[in-house]
């Protein structure tokens, strides 16, 4: 690992301005300084190291979308807010497979996380897996017209020319019903 | 109007398209009929997740890429509780302890074998016909061994090269040096058992002299989890280092040390090594004493007298990575265990013995 990185543990409100700014560095320095904290956590509680980036991963999009919604106060340390948010996780996702024996052990104080946050999260999550299923049931060349109009914001113009289509009005024909399509299978899953 | 124009209106009134007076009559619209109103949020709300949702795997793939190059392996051993010191002491001496309990179990067996306690002829009578017995059979099994010997070196005749392949996925997916299967016509590969496999060549990046190869052949089986992991940063200068390959298709155990992080005139692609690499070793693992693999031995380099060198295991990963997706019929997905850990040398090979290949090549 980079040493620099390891050694430079960025201030909180870096950390925060850096997310708003999309600031690659900053996220970068962010993961790293609290990685082996969490993961310290998770593998002297019944976890392993794949358990640990999952759980952590989690908190750091949790706080990412939080800072980007900008309702995020900072009330304590970020260390402690990431070190609850983990927690929180891990004790839920030790609970649905039944390997909860009662007892955590430690090694960070920690603060009583917002339910909210994390039930929002989750789902937000139940969405997303909802959208990855029908978008790869929807197939191609559906999906990338998808992507291109929707994710990319290409026009039709250059969607018609990428797709070699006749007219614009074929590629706008063939966009709506890839979109009814998407919509149906979206909203067909349970 | 169609439901795909109602569509498109939507969709212009969401981007701002509309011309003030269009907007005027469509809030109208919406406002007098609520089952539309519905179908204007529903879209904007459907076209808003998907647009979440590449934000989503885009910001998963960002932390991916950043948590590849934290080492998890060493961080993990300097972290965990550490145990009882009971459970300590019997880790680092428990073969002291049982060599211990041997010689106290024989002392009291000789012992009472000098009281006379185990008199007893007829039993070694017995024995003694049982162990002639095994002795000839044992004859017999060594006979067929040589014959199966005999059989396999003619077949090694026809293959008019061969180097040396490890595993990447337990399905047959493995990695060697490009110019092993550079000129072949076919790819062969057997496994420490002499069994072999036809093989064919997936993807090659010859400026990093790599490929990779995947086993197609029926009679292959599974090879269980791999028992090493690859390491994307740079292992440091001293770092002990081993290897297992097949030079002069024998298998060969190395150690050594990471000598240089440059190879041959300081080119970045190298390590330089503290092994000797010979021809048929081109293409084995080499890996450190945590089970990381950090590099391939490539002997095609070996020219300078007493420097020889490996690939590092970074153009691996990269190569892997640059797999067109096409020739895939599953996603790689690469061990991140190690077995190899704090076993001594002989087990080390034991459990890298099965994932290591003789690779055979016939040319055109």
């Amino acid at each position: 690992m980079n040493k620099e990185l390891k050694d430079s543990t960025p201030t909180d409100s870096e950390v925060i301005l850096g997310i708003l700014n999309n600031s690659e560095t900053a996220l970068k320095k962010l993961y790293v300084a609290y990685f082996p904290m969490i993961l310290q956590l998770i593998i002297n509680n019944s976890g392993d190291e794949d358990d640990a980036k999952d759980i952590y991963q989690e908190a750091i999009i949790v706080l990412y979308n939080k800072v980007k919604a900008g309702d995020f106060e900072l009330s304590s340390k970020l260390k402690t807010y990431i070190y609850s948010v983990c927690r929180r996780l891990w004790l839920k996702r030790l609970n649905q497979i039944n390997r909860y024996g009662g007892d955590i052990k430690d090694f960070q104080e920690f603060l009583p996380v917002e339910e909210d946050d994390l039930e929002k999260h989750a789902d937000r999550d139940v969405q997303f897996k909802k959208m990855e299923s029908a978008l790869q049931l929807l197939g191609e060349p559906c999906k990338t017209i998808m992507e291109d109009f929707y994710i990319h914001n290409r026009s039709m113009q250059e969607i018609c020319e990428r797709f070699g289509y006749t007219n614009a009005d074929n590629a706008k024909t063939q966009k709506y019903k890839c979109l009814q399509r998407l919509k149906k299978l979206f909203f067909q899953q349970i | 109007m169609s439901e795909r124009q109602v569509l498109e209106n939507i969709e212009r009134y969401h981007s701002g398209q509309m011309t003030a007076a269009e907007r005027k009559e469509f809030e109208a619209m919406r406002k007098a009929d609520a089952g539309f109103d519905a179908k204007v949020v529903e879209h904007q709300l459907f076209a808003g997740l998907l647009k979440q949702y590449s934000e989503r795997v885009e910001l998963e793939n960002r932390l991916n890429t950043i948590h590849q190059e934290i080492d998890v392996h060493d961080l993990k051993e300097s972290l965990m509780a550490h145990p009882l010191w009971i459970v300590r002491i019997w880790r680092n001496h428990h073969s002291k302890i049982s060599v211990a309990a041997s010689v106290t179990i024989l002392a009291v067996l000789s012992v009472l074998w000098g009281a006379g306690k185990f008199d007893n002829h007829d039993n070694i009578q017995a024995l003694k016909s049982k162990v002639a017995q095994l002795d000839k059979s044992n004859a017999t099994l060594s006979k067929s061994i040589n014959d199966i010997k005999s059989q396999q070196e003619k077949t090694d005749e026809r293959y008019s090269g061969t180097g040396t392949g490890f595993a990447l996925t337990s399905d047959g997916i493995i990695a060697t040096n490009y110019h092993v299967i550079e000129n072949a016509d076919s790819v062969y590969v057997q496994n420490a058992e002499g069994k072999s496999f036809k093989a064919n060549v997936l993807y090659t990046e010859p400026q990093h002299d790599l490929a990779i190869l995947k086993i197609a052949d029926e009679s292959f089986s599974s090879l269980g989890a791999i028992p090493y992991s690859i390491k994307r940063s740079e292992s440091a200068l001293g770092e002990q280092l081993f290897t297992y390959g097949y030079p002069g298709r024998t298998p060969t155990f190395r150690k050594g040390y990471l000598e240089a992080k440059t190879g041959y005139r300081r080119d970045s692609l190298h390590y330089q090594i503290d092994i000797n690499i010979l021809p048929g070793n081109s293409g084995s693992p080499l890996l450190d004493g945590k089970g990381n693999l950090v590099g391939i031995t490539d002997a095609k380099e070996a020219q300078t007298e007493g420097a020889h060198y490996a690939i590092k295991s970074k153009y691996l990963l990269d190569a892997i990575d640059n797999i067109p997706e096409e020739s895939l019929t599953q996603k790689i997905t690469l061990s991140k265990k190690n077995l190899l850990a704090g076993l001594n040398d002989v087990d080390k090979v034991e459990k890298v013995k099965k994932f290591t290949f003789m690779v055979m090549t016939l040319d055109n």
